[in-house]
């Protein structure tokens, strides 16, 4: 059996990222494994900018921040194959793939890193009642027909759910002549980041309608029209509140989920919050030397922070390879616990032993709050706090933990993040 | 019979499961049979929204066509399903009893079915029933077990009569609607309108020595055109959820309730291809095209199948969908000849246990048709036909063998379903090929999973344009009028 010895599950921006890293900490011998026909995944059709803020302190559109992450791997020259999609992964580390040239082949793994990003919640999640007609698309999928292959997918449309990419895509439908009737939100609050609502919908004077859903769907052949109606703290329809927008486009924007199909074939479970793996600090999941980053382990809002995830996901599963993982060695394992309004942290564990000096934790919290502390505890300890104007679940927080803090409490047995009004 | 007088010799309306069926027992004669089908392809009415089981029989009244059809239909599928390449598994079913009150109706249910002829029927108490399937509720008291209970899928069980039909000669017209239907000598003359050619005002007309009306929740329509006994279909919708495959082993067999105080409960069961599916409500309308859901029935769906499963995980629902069943008044198949209408025959009022029935009524209504035409079987008759095959199901060896050869077998499409370019292909390909996005779905499953074709409707769409040189701009979901697109950017 053919042996690589690191295999990367995704060719987009965490697989990328990942890869060169781990070509940096001295591993030659890596495969990424891509399913679409080119590497960039989910950014070739981002054609706005706002990406790569953090990363190249410029602002690139999504092709273009793939592309620099692209040139770097042709430049190391790390090896990839496209239109390949992975079948199977184990536990032990074999993984089969299938494309059209090699068929179907199964190789070894010195470490594998999941980077298969995530798929859009569709319609059928949510049970919207009414017809099944043409015209009703998740974002991204409209995204991809008008981006990448140059395709109007409708003229009026209604965006139910605000997320990132059904905000961006009222702006690109509206640029493209088409007229976006309003953006439906269930929940009292945004789930897109506080510039999409101002730079997609404000500035263009698309109402966005908290607390709205859509009741029914109209239209046997091709959709033409929505029935849109308020809806009470429990997130029932209100009675008496149903209101008719003409549309032959319905765009769903509701949710994200991170594509673990793989990962749960391997048996590691699944975080319940997060949808994604349950990791250490080092980014490996419960199954040894499999490490998972990007969109695959929690959705981002940030390509940037994606990218720097996957760069210690890379290095991380180079070193495993390498023999140099100091989880072997006396140390002990502390939870991270998500409390008070606080709804995930990633990692979920950290490992003492192989603790680099300061190690990022990410989370987002349950609701919108103002005026409100992250602490973090060391057991009952507070160690830090810090505080945040607005806090938002559509807006990743993340707080840092370093060695040195913890070595001065080294019984910790648990460490939690949590919000505080006081 | 001088048939040279007609165009065809037989003229099935519909291409449902019963039309496709019918068609293909008629194709086992010398007779030239020709089917209309009003919308772009075959298993795009009541047969695409159904439970996709096979009953066992002991439902419908002992004595009726519909018991009859029914045990006869579920004995054939064996034999049909090997011959035609039809995915089905007699997974057997239960019908489930709360209540020692409700004792005598399963007990009656029992004996109907033990008339009725169908084999291995069991009353088991509620401990033995959650023994076998555990996720049933304490709730339940006792069940009926039938063994011989089965799913399909009846997509391509459709599909499978079609284009064995096809093979064997009949000529399968799409888009093609009957509007009128007259007497002509012996037999009809049918005025159709074609949808592709409908801007120009061009009415057509066939003429046909016999018809036969298997027009589903239509069938009164053109029953009434010919006879004066007339009939009314009434339109039953039924509600269904569809989970995704993580749920489809929550039951093995397919559990029904028993209609009791709490009324006629819904079903819960494993699709064929592993999925779980939860229904039908059962609401009568007067649209025929009323396939729509509501809050209020996909809300009695999850409520009613609490009740004899539990735990069932509504948050992985990734669907749902309305059917209409054809209801007639008389809750009984039509099938034959009305007395003032010779020649023309009905397979009208086919609701539940229509699908089971299906391969029944076929060789009842060929049959009986040729007789009356005096029409001898053919000598070549191909009885056998082979399915698309399945990249995902099949061994590591022969998956490898088959993408050696056809190389776009390799490049996966749909990635929740595992549906490759060269089944998509071929799903176009064949004859009787898939002309949209649904027909595509319904033969190879490509979208069918759980992101519901978020990602592979580009590339479908294109694979669609590519094959059959329908531009982009008209590639559609099913029916002219369902266009995917409304431009370029």
């Amino acid at each position: 059996m053919r042996h690589h010895d690191i295999v990367i599950v995704g060719g987009g921006p965490a697989g990328l990222a990942a890869a060169v890293a781990a070509k940096k900490a001295g591993i030659t011998d890596i495969l990424i494994l891509e399913r679409d026909n080119v590497l960039g995944g989910i950014l070739n059709q981002c054609i706005h900018n706002g990406f790569g803020l953090h990363t190249f302190k410029e602002e690139l559109t999504g092709p273009e921040y793939a592309a620099r992450y692209i040139a770097r791997v042709e430049e190391e020259q790390i090896p990839y194959c496209l239109n390949t999609i992975v079948a199977d992964i184990t536990r032990d580390r074999q993984v089969t793939y299938i494309n059209r040239e090699e068929g179907l082949v199964t190789i070894r793994a010195g470490a594998v890193i999941l980077a298969m990003g995530c798929r859009e919640r569709p319609r059928g999640a949510l049970n919207t009642p009414g017809y099944r007609p043409a015209g009703i698309y998740s974002a991204g999928t409209a995204q991809r027909l008008m981006n990448i292959e140059g395709y109007l997918v409708g003229k009026e449309a209604v965006i139910l759910g605000s997320g990132d990419i059904g905000l961006i895509m009222a702006r690109r439908m509206t640029l493209e002549g088409a007229k976006v009737k309003a953006v439906a939100e269930i929940m009292p609050y945004s789930g897109g980041l506080k510039r999409n609502i101002v730079q997609c919908l404000d500035d263009y004077g698309i109402p966005l309608k908290l607390s709205h859903t859509v009741v029914n769907i109209h239209g046997k052949d091709r959709l033409t029209g929505v029935t849109i109606a308020e809806v009470d703290a429990n997130r029932n329809p209100i009675p008496g509140t149903e209101e008719y927008y003409s549309c032959d486009t319905l765009l769903l924007s509701v949710g994200l989920i991170p594509e673990n199909e793989l990962s749960k074939g391997a048996g590691i479970s699944l975080n319940r919050v997060t949808s994604g793996p349950n990791v250490n600090d080092r980014l490996e999941t419960e199954a040894e030397g499999i490490y998972a980053c990007g969109n695959v382990l929690h959705v981002h809002d940030l390509v940037d922070f994606v990218s720097q995830e996957a760069a210690l996901a890379g290095q991380n599963a180079a070193e495993y390879v390498m023999g140099q993982n100091a989880a072997q060695a006396a140390g002990h394992t502390i939870p991270l616990v998500a409390a008070d309004g606080v709804r995930y942290t990633v990692p979920q564990f950290l490992e003492t032993a192989g603790m680099r000096d300061s190690v990022t934790v990410r989370f987002r919290v349950a609701d919108v709050y103002k005026d409100r502390y992250i602490s973090v505890y060391y057991d009952d300890k507070r160690i830090s706090r810090t505080k945040k104007k607005v806090l938002a679940p559509g807006e990743m927080e993340q707080v840092v933990l370093t060695k040195k803090s913890l070595t001065e409490y080294p019984q910790t047995e648990r460490i939690t993040i949590r919000t505080e009004v006081e | 019979m001088n048939s040279q007088r007609y165009e065809v010799d037989v003229a099935v309306i519909g291409g449902g499961v019963i039309g496709c069926a019918i068609a293909r027992e008629l194709s086992r004669y010398d007779l030239r049979v020709c089917l209309l089908e009003r919308t772009e392809d075959v298993c795009s009415g009541t047969s695409k929204a159904n439970s996709a089981i096979i009953h066992a029989g002991y439902d419908a009244a002992s004595g009726s066509l519909m018991a009859k059809m029914n045990v006869e239909g579920n004995r054939m599928m064996d034999r049909l399903a090997a011959d035609l390449d039809i995915p089905f598994r007699r997974n057997g079913s239960m019908v489930l009893c709360f209540s020692e009150e409700d004792m005598p109706g399963l007990q009656e249910l029992y004996v109907r079915g033990v008339t009725n002829g169908v084999p291995g029927l069991r009353i088991i108490s509620g401990d033995e029933a959650r023994q076998m399937e555990p996720n049933l509720t304490d709730a339940v008291a006792a069940a009926l077990y039938a063994p011989t209970g089965g799913i399909v899928c009846p997509f391509n069980m459709t599909v499978a009569l079609a284009e064995n039909a096809c093979e064997n000669g009949v000529e399968f017209r799409f888009l093609t609607e009957v509007t009128e239907i007259q007497k002509y000598g012996e037999g009809y003359e049918l005025t159709v309108r074609e949808a592709e050619v409908s801007e120009t005002g061009a009415d057509r007309t066939i003429t046909a020595r016999f018809v036969v009306n298997a027009a589903g929740v239509y069938a009164d329509r053109f029953h009434n055109m010919v006879s004066r006994r007339r009939i009314s279909i009434t339109p039953r919708r039924g509600t269904y959820c569809l989970l995704d495959r993580e749920a489809g082993g929550h039951v093995d067999r397919t559990i029904f309730q028993l209609p009791g105080k709490y009324g006629k409960g819904v079903l819960v069961t494993p699709t064929i291809h592993g999925n779980l599916l939860i229904g039908p409500t059962a609401a009568d309308i007067g649209d025929k095209e009323g396939t729509y859901t509501t809050a209020e029935e996909l809300a009695e769906v999850t409520a009613k199948s609490a009740r004899g499963v539990k735990d069932i995980p509504y948050r992985q629902v990734i669907t749902s969908f309305a059917g209409l069943r054809a209801h007639e008044a008389g809750h009984e198949f039509i099938l034959g000849e009305p007395e003032d209408a010779p020649g023309f025959f009905d397979a009208a009022g086919i609701e539940s246990p229509g699908l089971s029935s299906a391969p029944a009524i076929g060789v009842y209504l060929a049959q009986m048709i040729a007789r009356k035409a005096g029409a001898s079987m053919k000598e070549h008759f191909i009885a056998t036909r082979k399915g698309i095959p399945h990249v995902a199901a099949m061994d590591r060896e022969s998956r490898a063998a088959l993408i050696a050869k056809r190389p776009d077998y390799g490049t996966i499409v749909c990635r929740c379903e595992n549906v490759s370019e060269g089944e998509i292909a071929d799903s176009i390909r064949r004859p009787l090929g898939a002309r949209s996005l649904d027909g595509i779905k319904r033969r190879v499953r490509q979208g069918m999973g759980r992101c519901q074709a978020g990602f592979c409707t580009p590339r479908t769409m294109e694979i669609l344009s590519r094959e059959t040189g329908i531009p982009m701009e008209k590639i559609c979901k099913n029916q002219p009028g369902s266009e995917m697109i409304t431009g370029g950017v």
